[in-house]
């Protein structure tokens, strides 16, 4: 039922990266969509903050629960998808396009190398489950 | 409580065919919901939908002093109910705080079914066994009966379809007896989310069988099973207090506005009368209000509500509403600062958020 797309990397705490040289946009996962059910409210963050490695720099709020966003990588925003203000079920029906929620400017991407490839998340969850 | 000493409804695998996402609420598995707290609320209020409410208790009091005894426990007056009538009804301890609410069916004169609310149902039963004198009957019924909510502007005629009958002579908050195969039911014209709609007793052993035949039925209707997550957003847009929340041992019914629940003036003495009719007299400490957020976000249970910096109460119950599309909920708040009219303020995760008293109830259905 999950998906988890091969291209994407993925930490323990549920967010997925795009990695596109010193670049990296984040969202969360499939599964974590899921869990909170039907999301209700996003806090973005503002466009040239700096976040220092597993901040938290947003978060996610469905009807039945609340959850930070954590930035596995230390690095400033860039972009920030403005949509889902109006729109927080975006987060629901397309996690990984349409439901991203910052792009970050990284500085060290060796940082990125403890995240979890498609294969190893998708067996993360099954043991956590 | 671990997930194995979870209770489990006549119902529970029914849900789990469906994959219901199911949670531990009141001691019971629960289904929370089914395919998403919106839509299944947006479900209610535009067509049909049904709950597994079997966790609620289902006690039986019987005798010829049944009535009185009753009317001794409750705030509100049994006295005015006839056969066939339900009644919302609140148990007080003599300090005036809350020990359940719970409905009130009239069946005979001296036979009454008293519906409560799941987690309290062994403390409820306790209490009324301390109180009663011998020429009562007390019964927990409860893992006899399971108990459906059908709720939405469709459930008349979906009843019609099922029972091949009429049921409009039912009037609000009354309670008939009927059947289903060989077994018998209750059936009354009350629920939990502000839409019309039937509570229906079903015996345990049979609940499965009118479940499965009711979705048959329900089919050109739309029928669909909802969760508990949507029976909250659907109960608090209705202003309907839950135990737990609006209602404990701390907070009497008349700070939680139930006053037209309270009657003072009944003949019967009533346990905790001497505490309201004081506190009546004094005025309410706090009030429950109705607010909106003015910003994004949720302000939860226990969130503390402030007013020119100083702490004035706290969130009984906060959610989504999805038919306002809003950020609503329920603060006890202090009523010396209500009568003053001061700006609120909610403390949501270390940050100060703005709130608005509105009036209740949030939604009330076209009529």
């Amino acid at each position: 039922m999950s998906n988890y797309p091969e291209e994407l990397k993925y930490s323990k705490e549920h967010e997925w990266v795009r990695i596109n040289g010193k670049e990296v946009t984040i969202g969360i996962t499939d599964y974590a969509a899921e869990q909170l059910g039907d999301v209700v409210f996003v806090e973005i963050p503002k466009v040239g903050t700096e976040y220092k490695q597993d901040a938290a720099f947003g978060v996610v709020e469905s009807v039945k629960s609340v959850s930070d966003i954590y930035v596995p990588v230390a690095g400033k925003v860039i972009e920030v998808n403005q949509n889902l203000i109006d729109q927080p079920a975006l987060i629901n029906e397309d996690p990984y396009q349409k439901g991203w929620i910052a792009r970050f400017e990284i500085q060290d991407p060796s940082q990125l190398n403890h995240l979890l490839s498609a294969k190893q998340y998708d067996q993360f969850l099954s043991e956590e489950a | 409580m671990t997930q194995e000493q979870l209770k489990k409804t006549p119902l529970f695998s029914e849900h789990q065919k469906l994959h219901a996402k199911m949670v531990g609420f009141g001691g019971w598995h629960m289904p929370i919901q089914y395919v998403g707290i919106i839509e299944e609320h947006h479900h209610v209020r535009n067509q049909v939908g049904i709950f597994d409410v079997s966790h609620m208790g289902e006690f039986f009091v019987s005798g010829p002093d049944a009535l009185g005894f009753l009317n001794g426990m409750t705030t509100n007056d049994l006295n005015k109910l006839q056969d066939g009538q339900c009644q919302y009804n609140i148990l007080c301890q003599e300090n005036g705080g809350v020990v359940d609410d719970i409905i009130v069916c009239r069946l005979a004169p001296d036979n009454f079914l008293v519906v409560v609310n799941a987690g309290n149902i062994q403390k409820d039963f306790s209490w009324l066994m301390q109180h009663k004198p011998d020429t009562v009957d007390l019964i927990d019924a409860s893992d006899d009966w399971a108990m459906l909510a059908l709720q939405g502007p469709q459930s008349d005629a979906l009843m019609q379809a099922f029972f091949n009958e009429d049921f409009s002579a039912v009037p609000y908050f009354g309670i008939i007896r009927h059947s289903f195969k060989n077994a018998p039911l209750f059936i009354s014209r009350t629920g939990y989310t502000g839409e019309r709609g039937f509570e229906i007793f079903v015996p345990s052993e049979y609940a499965r069988d009118f479940w499965n035949k009711i979705f048959e039925v329900g089919s050109i209707f739309n029928l669909q099973p909802i969760g508990l997550g949507a029976r909250d957003t659907l109960r608090l847009e209705a202003c309907y207090s839950l135990y737990g929340h609006e209602l404990l041992p701390t907070i009497s019914p008349l700070e939680a506005d139930l006053s037209w629940v309270v009657k003072l003036q009944k003949n019967t003495p009533f346990v905790g009368k001497d505490f309201l009719l004081e506190q009546k007299r004094q005025g309410v400490p706090r009030q429950l209000i109705a607010f909106e957020m003015m910003e994004a976000g949720i302000a939860r249970q226990d969130c503390r509500v402030f007013a020119s910096n100083v702490d004035v109460g706290y969130v009984t119950s906060g959610t989504y509403s999805p038919t306002l599309q809003k950020s609503i909920g329920l603060a006890l708040i202090d009523a010396e600062t209500l009568r003053q009219n001061k700006e609120l303020f909610v403390e949501v995760r270390q940050q100060m958020k703005q709130i608005k008293k509105v009036a209740k109830p949030f939604y009330k259905r076209p009529t």
